[in-house]
C-alpha cells in the first residue's frame, strides 16, 4: 500500500521534473532542480504547484542522478517525504495516527537510502523547566528514531536530538501556538 | 552565623543594568519595620576615583532590603576618624550605624581607600578597614565594604561582591553575560545566534559549565572566564545538558542521551571518565550536588510524573523527596544544606517553592506565573530566578524565606538563566 503510494509518488515527481520541457531542469537559481542540495530551513517550505505542473503529457520515464537515486522526492510537496514535521498532545510522545504514514515514508526512505543521514530534532511547547523539556523533547526524538528503525532505517543513519522549548515554531502563548510547538522534525543531512 | 535577622534577609543587587551606569527602578515589596537605619557619608577626597564608592556602598545596602540609608549630607568637614564624629548629631538623625572614610592616591598611581563602620548608640567602632586598589577596582572595593558592613551588622555574609552569570536573549542572538551582583561591569562571554542554557559556576568562580545549540543540539561546554576559551566537554549523540558541578570543582554531573532516554552521568571536567550514575525507566535530569558534594538531588518521572529525587552518590536507591503536586522540577539546594527550591505547578502556574529540608515543610515563594532556573546567592539567604513579565523574561529575586522579593520593571531585554556565582575569595 504504502509502497505504492511511494511509486505513485516518485512517478509523479519524475513526470514534473521531466514533463517541464525545455526549461525546468533548473530552478530559478539556475541549479538542475534535479540536483538541489541547497539546505531547506527547519520549517518545509509551505505546499504550493511546481512550475509547469500542469503537466499532461502522462510521461512516466525516470530521471537519475549519478548515484542512480531518485532525486527530489524529498523536497517535493507532493512527495509525503516533504512532510516533515510530526505533532504531540501535552505531555506526550506518542505519534498519533494521521503521522505514522509520514515516519514510515521516511524509514523505508532510509532503509532504501544508506547513505542519506537524519537529524530529529524533539521540542516542547513554553510550559515548565527549560532542562525537563529538554528531556521531553527528547522522548518525543526517541520515538520516532525507533520507528524509523523499525522500518529498517540504521541507527547510524538516525541521531535523535532535543531542542526543548527553546526553538519555538509560533512565539505566543495559548494552546493554538503551542500545539505548533510540540513537534518533532525530521532534518536530512545539508538541511541543518 | 546570625540567625536572628534572617527574616529580614533581602539581598539587594540589581541585576542587569543593560548599559554600564543604568538605573533600573527595583520594586520592593514586604521590606519591613525591622531595617537598620544607617548613614553612609561621602569618603573624604573619594573624587580622586572614578566613582563615588559611598554612593555604590549606599546603594548595595538600600537595595539589600536589611537597611534604611539615611541622608547623610551637610556635613563638613567630612570626618575620617573617629574623634572628628559628632555621635549626639547621627542620634539626633536617628542613625544606628554610621559609615566614614576616606580616599586618596598614592605614590605609585594606586589608591588607599579606607572605611570605618560605628554603632551610634555605643559611640564605638564595629570596624574599620583600608584597601590599595587600582583605579578600575573602586566598584569592587565598594561591595567588599558593603560586604563587611552587611556582616557586621546582620551577621550573614555580604554577598554584594559575587557575581552573576544570565543569558540575553534579543533578536536572532544570544548572549550569555557575567556581570557585579548589582548588574554594573556586565561582560558578554559568549554571543551565539543559537540559544545558551544552564550555565553553572565553577566552585572557584573561574570557569563556567552551560549548555549551547551552536552544533544544532545540545553540547555542553566548559568556559574559562579569564582566558576565554569554550572547549566541549560533552558531546555524545543526542543531546547533552544540565550541567552541575560538585562542590569540590572536580567533577560535573550532566545529563547525556547516548544510551537512549535523559539519564545522569558524571564526569571529570576535561570530558574524561564519563560513567553512568544510575539507570532509571524514565527521564532523570537536572541534578544538583549537595553540599557535602555525598549526594545528588535530581528531576525524575520514574514515578509517573515528575518529581524531585535524592541519591547517594555511594550507591542506593534514589529517594523521592517532593509529594505534593504532579510537577516539582529543577532542584536547587542551598549552600547551607538547609533548604531545597523547586518550581512547582501550581494550577497551571510554575511558582518558585521552597522546603525545608529538616521539617520537610513547604513554601510558595512567589506569585508568578512562570518561574524558571532558580540560583541560590552563596550566602543561601537570597533566591534569584527567571519569570515572566508581560511576556518577557525577568530577573527577581525573592529571599529564601519568602518574605522579601524584588523584581525589574522595564527591562528591555528578554532577560533568563541566571545563575548566582560563588563567594569571592573561596578559590582554592
Amino acid at each position: 500500500m504504502n509502497r505504492t503510494l511511494k511509486l505513485v509518488a516518485v512517478s509523479l515527481c519524475a513526470a514534473m521534473v521531466w514533463g517541464c520541457g525545455s526549461q525546468p531542469t533548473a530552478d530559478s537559481s539556475g541549479k538542475p532542480a534535479v540536483e538541489d542540495r541547497n539546505p531547506t530551513p527547519v520549517i518545509p517550505p509551505p505546499e504550493r504547484p511546481r512550475t509547469g505542473s500542469a503537466d499532461q503529457s502522462g510521461v512516466t520515464t525516470r530521471p537519475l542522478d549519478s548515484s542512480g537515486q531518485v532525486g527530489n522526492e524529498l523536497k517535493d510537496p507532493n512527495n509525503i517525504l516533504s512532510k516533515r514535521s510530526i505533532f504531540y498532545e501535552y505531555d506526550s510522545d506518542a505519534v498519533r495516527d494521521e503521522f505514522k504514514p509520514l515516519i514510515l515514508a521516511h524509514g523505508r526512505y532510509l532503509s532504501s537510502h544508506r547513505g542519506a543521514k537524519v537529524l530529529i530534532q524533539g521540542n516542547t511547547d513554553e510550559r515548565g523547566s527549560r532542562e525537563y523539556n529538554i528531556a521531553l523533547g527528547q522522548r518525543r526524538a526517541e520515538a520516532v528514531k525507533r520507528m524509523l528503525v523499525l522500518q529498517g532505517a540504521q541507527e547510524s543513519q538516525v541521531e535523535a536530538v532535543s531542542l526543548g522549548k527553546e526553538k519555538p515554531r509560533c512565539e505566543q502563548s495559548g494552546e493554538e501556538c503551542w500545539s505548533q510547538n510540540r513537534r518533532s522534525d525530521i532534518l536530512y543531512g545539508g538541511e541543518y | 552565623m546570625n540567625r536572628v535577622l534572617r527574616t529580614l534577609f533581602f539581598a539587594g543587587l540589581i541585576l542587569l543594568a543593560r548599559t554600564a551606569g543604568a538605573q533600573l527602578n527595583i520594586e520592593i515589596t514586604g521590606a519591613g519595620a525591622n531595617q537598620i537605619p544607617i548613614a553612609v557619608l561621602q569618603l573624604a577626597g573619594e573624587g580622586v576615583l572614578p566613582g563615588s564608592i559611598s554612593d555604590v556602598v549606599a546603594k548595595d545596602l538600600s537595595n539589600s532590603g536589611r537597611f534604611n540609608v539615611l541622608y547623610s549630607g551637610g556635613v563638613n568637614p567630612l570626618p575620617t576618624e573617629m574623634s572628628q564624629v559628632n555621635f549626639g548629631d547621627w542620634k539626633s538623625r536617628n542613625a544606628d550605624a554610621l559609615v566614614i572614610g576616606s580616599a586618596a592616591r598614592l605614590a605609585d598611581g594606586r589608591y588607599e581607600v579606607r572605611f570605618r563602620l560605628f554603632d551610634v548608640p555605643k559611640q564605638a567602632q564595629l570596624d574599620g578597614r583600608a584597601f590599595t586598589l587600582s583605579a578600575g577596582q573602586w566598584r569592587l572595593t565598594a561591595h567588599r565594604i558593603a560586604d563587611f558592613i552587611y556582616e557586621k551588622l546582620t551577621g550573614d555574609r555580604g554577598v554584594f561582591s559575587t557575581r552573576v552569570a544570565y543569558v540575553v536573549k534579543s533578536r536572532g542572538r544570544y548572549e550569555l553575560k557575567v556581570a557585579d551582583s548589582d548588574g554594573e561591569n556586565a561582560v558578554t562571554v559568549l554571543t551565539s545566534p543559537e540559544p545558551i542554557l544552564s550555565p553553572a559556576w565553577s566552585p572557584d568562580g573561574t570557569r563556567l559549565a552551560y549548555v549551547s545549540f551552536q552544533q544544532k543540539k545540545p553540547v555542553i561546554y566548559i568556559q574559562d572566564l579569564m582566558g576565554g576559551r569554550q572547549i566541549p566537554i560533552a558531546n555524545y549523540r543526542g543531546s547533552n545538558s544540565a550541567p552541575a558541578w560538585s562542590p569540590d570543582g572536580r567533577q560535573l554531573a550532566v545529563v547525556l542521551t547516548r544510551d537512549g532516554s535523559s539519564q545522569i552521568y558524571l564526569t571529570n571536567p576535561d570530558g574524561s571518565n564519563v560513567r553512568r550514575l544510575m539507570t532509571s525507566s524514565g527521564i532523570d535530569t537536572e541534578p544538583c550536588f549537595a553540599p557535602d558534594g555525598q549526594s545528588l538531588f535530581f528531576t525524575s518521572d520514574r514515578g509517573g510524573s515528575p518529581q524531585i529525587y535524592r541519591v547517594g552518590l555511594g550507591g542506593g536507591d534514589a529517594q523521592r523527596v517532593t509529594f505534593e503536586g504532579s510537577y516539582n522540577v529543577t532542584p536547587r539546594i542551598s549552600p547551607d544544606g538547609k533548604t531545597l527550591v523547586y518550581i512547582a505547578r501550581n494550577n497551571g502556574r510554575f511558582q518558585l517553592t521552597a522546603m525545608d529540608l529538616a521539617s520537610r515543610q513547604v513554601q510558595t515563594l512567589t506569585n508568578t506565573q512562570k518561574d524558571e532556573s532558580p540560583s541560590f546567592a552563596p550566602n543561601s539567604r537570597v533566591i534569584l530566578y527567571a519569570t515572566d513579565l508581560g511576556g518577557r523574561g525577568v530577573l527577581a529575586r525573592v529571599s529564601s524565606d519568602g518574605r522579601f522579593s524584588q523584581r525589574i520593571p522595564d527591562q528591555a531585554a528578554d532577560v533568563r538563566e541566571p545563575a548566582w556565582g560563588p563567594f569571592l575569595g573561596d578559590q582554592k
